[in-house]
Order: structure tokens, then sequence, then C-alpha cells
């Protein structure tokens, strides 16, 4: 146990006297938090759309003032015909164009579907996907008012938007869940390998394993203060998040803390096990970086839709630990939901937390390849 | 006299490469025994299979009466080890470097001061110091006293006195003398012929074969024929003629002389005219003791698979 | 015999702030000699290295390099000398012949004569046939020798050679001092940096570095008679006991002054 503890305190002293290591565990999650909040805020304000209108009956006009009205999109151009609609998107005056066919009022009349299309810069996919998102949003509602008005017994357009949970359509609060399951991973999975790789750059690696230090100690010894840190950090990000965006824990602090430390335990497992196969510092950065943060930044949910993705993806991301977590949190924090809800999440976590623990001590060598 | 090793037929490849073949030697307790050799001689494969760290391919060793393959747990606790990079950790003052590798081993600094007292007084005045703000014979001092601080039975020394000056070479190697009273058996390695003198036997070693193992006045003694060292003005003419001259065995620049050795039992004057011929009017020729390096080169020399 | 120096340096003092990595430093070294810069780490020999080879301007003094002035001509100085480190001097993804090629074209050597010259000096290390190998296939030894002969490739005036054959098997760095004293014969002047006493046992005339200043300089067997020593080592550890003292003290006076 004297054993133990002497390498406990060892590596609290590693990071404690590296400014550098301090730096990115509590300054990153801080500039992450301030840096998705604010400037990759994905809040749409008056995004320039253009019209076409080739019904120009009174629905459409009607229309075409409410999505402009909504302080969301800001009308820059009406075109005169379909040969436009390339024309302006190219040169970037507008993010996205509505048209109204000619047959739009007369459809309506005659009780049939109407056709509103929408159709947004691609090369954007983020912003398209927002302004698609909030001009069908404002379409449904009108379709609503057209009904309870009893003009139409029908839907005209039945779009499908979830922002049920996220009324005011607030981006933050879809962001703080993902940068606590990035920092997770970046702290836990980056930092652990370089630290245990370090040691075997530096040759310290060969003496302990000389020693009569079990592997298991190595490896404790290195998750300990990963772990205790780590979870500092995810308070930190709560509480800066609930102080600069008011961002609220709706469901329970305690279960919410509880998952986080589970998502630890697997960030940290996934670090040993790439010390396990890196050779030096430079490997374990390369493999947690492109390994690890990328896919969670792009596959996890985070940013992207998993919806939207092609099926090849889906199913890539569908073994990335961070998709579910992202689903537990954000059931959580924004719905507030109980264990009810994200147990089945849970269990896949817990599940992928011991493969890995199992996989990491299996693969920690003791001896040298 | 019992071993502390006992090394019988230590094969071990990587890939392609043969870093050992045949190996077999056997340490006694007590002895300072030195495997000497230049880069890529499989020295440090070698001592990485010694400290367990890794398993050869063929053949068998046992170290401390333990078989090094199923008693590695047990021999992990008896051997003290020092890697070709003096491993410390260069965050850590010189004070909690002792202190970790006391606590790793289970033991604390004050039960075997008086095993490192020697060596750590060198460095105590420092101990505050980070051990990365250290000159490099510093670090070595400090890297063979954590390695001592469990008081190992068998001390495993990667050449540790690489990379260090001349002053801090010698003042290690009498640490080294030091420590036998205490009954630790040193293994140790060197690419510097001229260390070999300093241990009780050694082992030469290149390509991954130990071309002779024995006492080092044996070594040298081994030398096959008489050794002449020259010397001219004309240091590189006299190594040219010399070499062109028929009766020539071997030539080898040495430093500031050249050693050379001849067919017959003595050159005579048909040397001196051939040199007088090749321009080189002030050669001395002396009868000299052949060096560990001597013995070295001859052994290389004799080796045909050897490839230039 | 007419002693012509390409190397003369007079009082050349270096200071970085209020450390003196250079203490007035004063002398010469001659044409086709072997020169040995000896010193233990931090002694001040890469300092003065980085001034001869016209990477660094010093602080005052007279430094005059293959007849050039290091202060006001570093550029014509860079194109006289030739440069190898232990630590990189040939690219490992690269081939023999296009490692040649590279280090031909930065010294603005024709093309004609960098195929005459590789062929020459790929048969006189007896590789021909292996000139399309790359440099990381290539034994240590084997490296180091061919490092050198780029090196000298554009017939330089002089070629600096910083630690050049640590950790070698005895024969190749025999064959590496041969290549040394063929190199030195056509005139060029060898200047070698090291901390490897044994090395320095084959230098014509070396000079001994401490704490700054040029303790010692003499060739090898006049230093070894003049300090009663078997060799440069055991002159070595002479000169530098004491300082080593002086050392101790000073860092002693650092530790009080960080406490």
């Amino acid at each position: 146990m004297k054993r133990f503890l002497g390498f406990v305190r060892k590596e609290f002293i590693h990071i404690f006297r590296d400014v550098r290591t301090l730096t990115i565990l509590f300054g990153l999650p801080a500039v992450m938090i301030i840096l998705f909040g604010y400037v990759v805020s994905t809040d749409l304000k008056n995004a320039s759309l253009a019209f076409l209108d080739l019904s120009k009956d009174d629905v459409s006009i009607e229309l075409t003032d409410k999505i402009c009205s909504s302080g969301f999109f800001e009308k820059t151009a009406d075109l005169s015909g379909y040969q436009d609609i390339d024309r302006i998107l190219r040169s970037g005056k507008a993010k996205a164009v509505i048209i109204f066919g000619e047959d739009f009022g007369r459809d309506l009349e005659a009780g049939k579907n109407a056709r509103v299309s929408i159709i947004a810069d691609g090369s954007e996919p983020n912003i398209a996907t927002l302004v698609t998102n909030y001009a069908t949003a404002i379409i449904s509602g009108f379709n609503q008012q057209l009904l309870l008005a009893g003009q139409v017994s029908v839907p005209v357009i039945v779009p499908e938007v979830s922002m049920f949970y996220n009324p005011s359509l607030k981006s933050q609060f879809m962001f703080v869940p993902g940068v606590i399951t990035m920092i997770m991973i970046l702290i836990c999975a980056l930092m652990t390998s370089i630290t245990l790789t370090r040691e075997k750059e530096f040759g310290t690696m060969e003496v302990l394993l000389v020693s009569p230090l079990k592997p298991v100690h190595i490896i404790l010894g290195k998750v300990i203060p990963y772990f205790f840190l780590s979870f500092v950090n995810v308070v930190t990000i709560l509480v800066l998040s609930r102080l600069v965006f008011g961002m609220p824990v709706n469901g329970s602090p305690i279960l919410l803390l509880a998952e986080c430390m589970l998502y630890i335990l697997l960030s940290l497992s996934i670090g040993i096990l790439i010390s396990a196969l890196a050779k030096t510092m430079q490997q374990a950065i390369f493999i947690s970086l492109v390994g690890m943060m990328l896919p969670t930044v792009l596959l996890s949910g985070f940013i992207f839709p998993i919806e939207n993705m092609p099926k090849v993806y889906n199913w890539l991301s569908a073994i990335l630990p961070p998709r579910y977590f992202i689903v537990i949190i954000k059931n959580i924090m924004i719905k507030g939901t109980g264990f009810a809800h994200v147990w089945k999440e849970t269990l896949i976590l817990a599940f992928m937390t011991v493969i890995l623990i199992g996989l990491a001590i299996k693969k920690f060598r003791i001896r040298l390849q | 006299m019992s071993k502390s090793i006992e090394s019988t037929g230590i094969w071990k490849n990587f890939g392609d490469t043969q870093a050992l073949k045949d190996i077999s030697f056997d340490v006694n307790e007590g002895e300072i025994f030195g495997f000497i050799g230049p880069d890529g001689a499989g020295k440090t494969t070698l001592f990485r299979i010694i400290t367990t760290l890794l398993l050869p391919d063929r053949g068998s060793m046992t170290i401390l009466g333990l078989d090094s393959t199923k008693g590695f747990k047990k021999l992990r606790e008896n051997i003290g080890y020092m890697p070709g990079r003096f491993s410390l950790y260069l965050d850590l003052t010189v004070e909690e470097n002792l202190n970790f590798y006391a606590s790793v081993f289970g033991t604390r600094v004050e039960d075997n001061y008086e095993l490192i007292s020697d060596i750590y007084s060198h460095i105590e005045p420092f101990k505050k110091r980070l051990a990365g703000k250290l000159s490099g014979g510093m670090k070595q001092k400090l890297a063979l006293s954590c390695a001592l601080i469990h008081r190992p039975r068998l001390l495993v020394l990667d050449e540790p006195t690489t990379g260090v000056d001349a002053v801090s070479r010698t003042e290690f190697w009498e640490m080294l003398r030091k420590l036998r009273q205490h009954d630790i058996t040193i293994v140790v390695s060197t690419p510097y012929m001229d260390e070999a003198i300093r241990c009780d036997r050694v082992a030469l070693i290149q390509s991954g074969q130990i071309m002779t193992i024995d006492k080092p006045q044996n070594i040298r003694d081994g030398f096959s024929r008489k050794l002449f060292s020259a010397k001219a003005a004309d240091k590189y003419g006299l190594l040219i003629a010399l070499r062109e001259y028929p009766g020539t065995l071997s030539v080898y620049p040495f430093g500031d002389s050249i050693h050379v050795t001849f067919s017959e039992e003595k050159p005579d004057k048909a040397l001196t005219e051939f040199l007088l011929k090749n321009g080189i009017t002030d050669a001395v020729l002396n009868e000299t003791e052949a060096g560990i390096e001597d013995r070295f080169l001859e052994l290389m020399g004799k080796d045909e698979t050897r490839k230039l | 015999m007419t002693r012509n120096p390409v190397i003369k340096v007079r009082n050349l003092v270096k200071k970085f702030g209020s450390f003196v990595a250079n203490d007035n430093l004063s002398f010469e070294v001659y044409e086709g000699e072997i020169f040995g810069f000896l010193g233990a780490n931090g002694a001040g020999k890469t300092t003065a290295i980085r001034i001869l080879t016209g990477l660094s301007e010093p602080t005052s003094g007279e430094v005059m390099v293959a007849g050039f002035d290091a202060r006001r001509q570093p550029e014509e100085i860079k194109k006289n000398i030739g440069y190898m480190c232990q630590k990189f001097s040939l690219y490992d993804d690269l081939t023999i012949r296009e490692n040649i090629m590279l280090y031909g074209g930065i010294y603005g050597l024709g093309k004609a004569l960098i195929r005459e010259r590789t062929n020459q000096l790929l048969d006189r290390l007896n590789f021909r046939e292996y000139g399309d190998r790359l440099i990381s296939s290539l034994p240590l030894g084997l490296k180091q020798k061919l490092a050198f002969s780029v090196a000298v490739f554009h017939e330089p005036r002089i070629v600096f050679l910083d630690e050049p054959t640590g950790g070698v098997d005895p024969i190749t760095r025999r064959q590496f001092w041969e290549m040394i004293y063929e190199t030195a014969s056509r005139g060029i002047t060898v200047f070698v940096t090291t901390h490897y006493m044994d090395e320095a046992e084959y230098c014509d005339r070396v000079s001994i570095m401490s704490e700054g200043r040029i303790v010692a300089i003499d060739t090898p067997a006049e230093l070894k008679k003049q300090y009663d020593a078997e060799s440069v080592e055991e002159v070595f550890v002479k000169i530098a006991r004491p300082g080593m003292k002086h050392g101790k003290e000073s860092e002693t006076a650092d530790n009080k002054r960080e406490a």
C-alpha cells in the first residue's frame, strides 16, 4: 500500500509542477465553454433568405412576411424565375431560397398539399441544417394557424421539428454536454496516455517494471489523480455554464455526477489502452486526437445530428462511447429525466468500460517488446 | 564459488535481425563483470533479459538461483537496474526521486542510507534541485543511488558512463569498487575499451556474440603476436606504407601511433628500406604491450562472417 | 615546416548577459591539421563552434576563418567549411545518391561534377552498387563514414566534426580515422570537437577548454609528457579536477541563492 501511495504522490507532483498540464486541465474547459458558447454559436440571427414566389397569392405573401418577421431571417432578394436560384446561392447573398410554386395558392384552395420548397446552400451544412430547421418550424407553425382558423382541413405540410425541450432554441444548451464529453476524452484519454508513454520514453518505465510494483498499481496510480482532476473539471464546467449561460440542471445532480464518473472511468481506460499501443508521446497524442477527438466531435452527434448521417457513419457512431454519454447528459440536464430513461445508455457505457479496462490491463505489458 | 548469473545458449531475434546469438556466461557472486562492445553489439538486449524485461527466444538463464522467466516476480525485488538513459524523473527533485524509488521498492531512504551515503553525499547539497537541472555526472550518481536504495543483491548497469565526462567516469568506477564490500554483484556494460581493466572479468561482445570472456589481463595476454607501435611525423604516409609492406599482418591507427603486427618474429632491415623507399625517413618502431582494444580488433578480424 | 593558419582567433569573448561563455580565447589552427577541440559539457565548446562557423557573432575579439572575418563575412565562411555532427547529417528517408545530390546542390556544384564525385565517393567506400539504398537501411558505422564524405564533398577548406566516432565498433572507428587522415593529407583542415578523450589521441594538436577558457593547447604527446599522464583522458582529469571543485563551490552558491 505504501508503494502505491508513493506512486500516487509522485503523479500529483508531476501534474502540479507542470504549468502546461495545469493550463490545459483548468484553462481549456473555460476556453471551450466560452468559445462554443459565444463564437461558434449556432443561433440563427438575420440569416439571408431569397424568395421565389410564382404563386403570388394572399397565403404565400402572408407566409413570406411571417418568415421575415421572425427575427431569424432577412429577405435579401426576390427572384423572378428558377434560373436565378443557382446564381443567388453561389454569390452567397442568400443562405437559402424559399420557393412557392405556381400552383401553391390553387392547391391550397383545392384542399390538396401545397408545396413549399426550401433550397439551402449545402456548402455550409451546419447553417443549412439550421436554416431549413428554422424555416420548416415557422411553416409548420403557420400550418397550425391555418388549421385553427379553419381555412384548411388537412395540414398542408407536416414538418418534423423536435425543439420541444429547448423552446428558446439556445445552442449553448446543446453545446455544454458536448464540451463536457470532449474535455473528458481530452483529459482522460490524452493526458493519461501521455504520462504513461512519457515513462516509456524517459526510460523510467523500465525501472518501474523491474521493481516489485504490480501493473495494477502502476495503472491505478496513474488513474486516480486524473480521475480526481476530471471530476473537479466536470463540476467546474457545470458551475461555469450555470453562471455564464444560466444553464440549468433539470434532473438529479447526483445522477448526473454518477454518470460523469462512469464516463471518466471509461475515458481513462481508453487512455491506458492507447498508452499500451503507443511507443512514444507523439504516437499517443496522435492516436488520442485523431482516433478519439475527431470521431467525438464529428460522429457523436455533438455537432452534426446522427439522424442526418449516412448509414455507415451512423453505425460507426454506435461504437463510440460519447454518443451514449451525450444522450444521457442531455436527458438529465435539459429534459430533466431520471435514470429510468437513460438506463439503456448507462448499461452500454458500463459494458464498454468493463471491456476496455479488461483490455487495458491485459495489454499492459509486464515486459518490454 | 556460487554464481549470481548462469546463462546458457541465449538467443534473441527482433524480426529479421539477430540481436543475440548463443550467449553463455557465468557471473560469480560479488564480482564486477563487464560487457565491452560497441553500440548495436546487443548489450542492452542482453541486460533487458537479465532484468526480466525481455524473454529470450531460446536458452535459459538462472539469476540468484531463480529461473529468470518463471521466477521474475521474486527476482525483481533483488535486482537494481540502471538503464542506458538514466531513469530519473526530471521534474522531480533529487530528494523526491530517491524517496519515490525507495517507496516503490517498499523501503525507506534511512534504512539503507549507509549503502548509498558515499555516492549520495556528492549530490546531497543539491537535494532540492530538479533532476533535470543536474549535470550528467550528478544525474549518473543520483541514478546509481536510486538503483541501490533497496539494497539489491544484483546491480545491473547499462552503459552508466556513456555521455559523462572523464572526471565523473573515474569517480564512478571508484564508487563501484567500494560497493563490492557490501556483497553486491555488479554487471556493467560499456563501449569504452579502456574501462575493461576496472572489471574483475569481462566479456567482449560484438554483433550479438561473445568473442571471449576472461580477466582483463588474460585477455590482453591472449594477443597472439608481437605488437609494435610505429610513429612518424607523416602518420598517414606511414600508415599507407605499412599497409603495403608485404610482411605486414595488421595495421591500425591507434591514437598518436600505429599498431602493427608482422608475419616474422621481428621486422628486419627490409622494413626500414621499404619505408625509406616510400619517403618515411623518421619512423620509430617499438614493441608494445597489447591492450584490450588490440585483442578486440584481433578477435573481430578473425570473425570471417563479419561484413564491412 | 611552413604553417599557414586557416583559423585565427584573437581575444575572442562571447557573453550571454552577464554569463561569459568564451573568456578571451586565442588560438590558431593550421592548414591540413587535425585539431581536437576538447572540453566537458558546458565548457563553452558549442558557443565557440557557433562563432567559428558563422552562426553566432562574437561579443568582442577577432575571428578569421578560411580568410574571412566571422563578424562581417559569415556567408563566405559557410561556403568554405563543411560540417558533420553525430545526431543529424543525412536524411534517413532519402537514398545515398539523393542525399549527395542535395548537398552538392546546396553548395552550388554542377550536376556533372556531382555525378562524377558521387561515383568516386561510392567507389572509395566500396559501395557503388548500393547508391540507391535508403540511408535508414545502412549500419551506423557506414552512415557515419558517408556523412563525413558528404561533409567534405564540396572540398571545403575546413571541416568541423562533432563527436564523430562515439559508439562505433573499433574497426569502423579506425576506418573513419583513416578517412580523416586522408582528408587532412589533401590539405583540408579537420576540426574535431568531442568530449570523448580517446578521440583526442588521434589529433595532431588538441586544446582543452574549461569554464570558458582554453587551459591547455599542444600535441597529445607533449601534453602527456607535461602532465606526466598516460593518456589525454588522464591529462583532462588532472586539469579539470581543480576546476571541478571550483564548479562545485559555485553550484553550492547557486543552491544557496535558490534557497
